[in-house]
């Protein structure tokens, strides 16, 4: 891993050190955050996929119903049926924080009160296989309604997740040994200069009493000479 | 207060009418991807698909996929059930994991 392009000084080696701390708490706060976002992820996916399982099932028998009430009615005395709703869907939206990742919670609400008040047509000139598809459909509502709120949900928390499980994998793999690196580079340096340092006193003090010595040992002789 | 859209060929989604959701009803894809950016700016939080309309206009569906709203979920339509719903939930945990663990 490459050392990061600093000058070996005692600031930036706490400047860094600081950073590595910091790098350490948030990746441990992230991986936590991903492994509560994936723990309730894999609940919401197993639901999902019940879900759509039902409302597929759901939904074909309904457009069995519909394939058997086009082929008894003439198509304009469907389109005169169906022309003209009676109900009207609406929804109310919240909105649910699950990790920081903002989720909707659909709540539908019908213009009339009565929710069996479905069907725009008389019952005289229409087949049955008509309202049994209408049915059927009212039947599984609240099911797709629910499919879609968790669906939606789990595509943002997949999303969400994959963003975090990048930002742990860079912390871990990248920024953490990064830092490390050169930390140890930096502190090695410092350790380093120190000891070049030490030996090159080492080094002045010797010469200084080498000369000191020759100095004492000439003046001896010259002491010497004179008596 | 937001409101319910269903998409796709007339036959599959004309039964949803009756339930109170607003229908539009096409099945070509040019005019599907200029109904889906109106009514997705319009109000509209769910909106249903036919698998066969929906594969149709991928990439434009793909555009909504981190957005909030709306939340746009494919069904199966009068042609039948193409399991295209059940393969983007297996590919949101690929996204999510890596590979697809649930079963």
């Amino acid at each position: 891993m490459a050392v990061m392009n600093v000058n070996p000084t005692r600031m930036e080696l706490t400047n860094l050190k600081r950073k590595l701390t910091t790098a350490r708490r948030g990746h441990k706060l992230l991986k936590d955050k991903r492994d509560e976002l994936m723990r309730r992820f894999l609940e919401l996916v197993r639901e999902n996929k019940e879900l759509r399982r039902r409302v597929e099932e759901g939904i074909s028998e309904a457009n069995r119903h519909m394939s058997v009430a086009r082929s008894v009615m003439s198509d304009s005395a469907l389109d005169v049926a169906l022309m003209m709703p009676t109900q009207e869907m609406s929804l109310e939206i919240e909105e649910k924080n699950v990790m920081s990742v903002m989720l909707p919670v659909f709540d539908a609400k019908l213009k009339s009160a009565d929710e069996n008040d479905i069907y725009s047509y008389g019952f005289a000139f229409t087949s049955m296989d008509l309202d049994q598809a209408v049915k059927a459909l009212s039947d599984i509502m609240p099911l797709m309604l629910r499919l879609a709120e968790v669906e939606k949900s789990c595509q943002l928390m997949s999303a969400e997740i994959e963003k975090t499980r990048r930002r742990v994998n860079a912390l871990e793999h990248v920024m953490i040994p990064r830092y490390e690196e050169t930390i140890k580079y930096i502190t090695m340096k410092l350790d380093e200069n120190e000891r070049s340092s030490t030996t090159r006193l080492m080094k002045v003090k010797s010469m200084m009493l080498e000369d000191a010595r020759q100095k004492a040992i000439a003046h001896d002789r010259e002491v010497a000479s004179r008596q | 207060m937001y409101k319910i859209a269903a998409m796709g060929d007339r036959n599959s989604i004309y039964g949803l009418a009756s339930l109170g959701i607003s229908i539009f009803p096409t099945d070509d894809s040019a005019e599907a991807v200029k109904t889906l950016r109106r009514i997705s700016e319009s109000g509209y939080a769910v909106i249903f698909i036919t698998e066969s309309l929906a594969s149709l206009i991928q990439t434009e569906i793909e555009k909504y996929k981190d957005e909030p709203l709306p939340a746009i979920i494919p069904i199966p339509g009068v042609s039948g059930n193409t399991g295209m719903g059940m393969k983007q939930v297996s590919r949101f945990v690929e996204r999510a994991v890596g590979s697809d663990i649930v079963n």
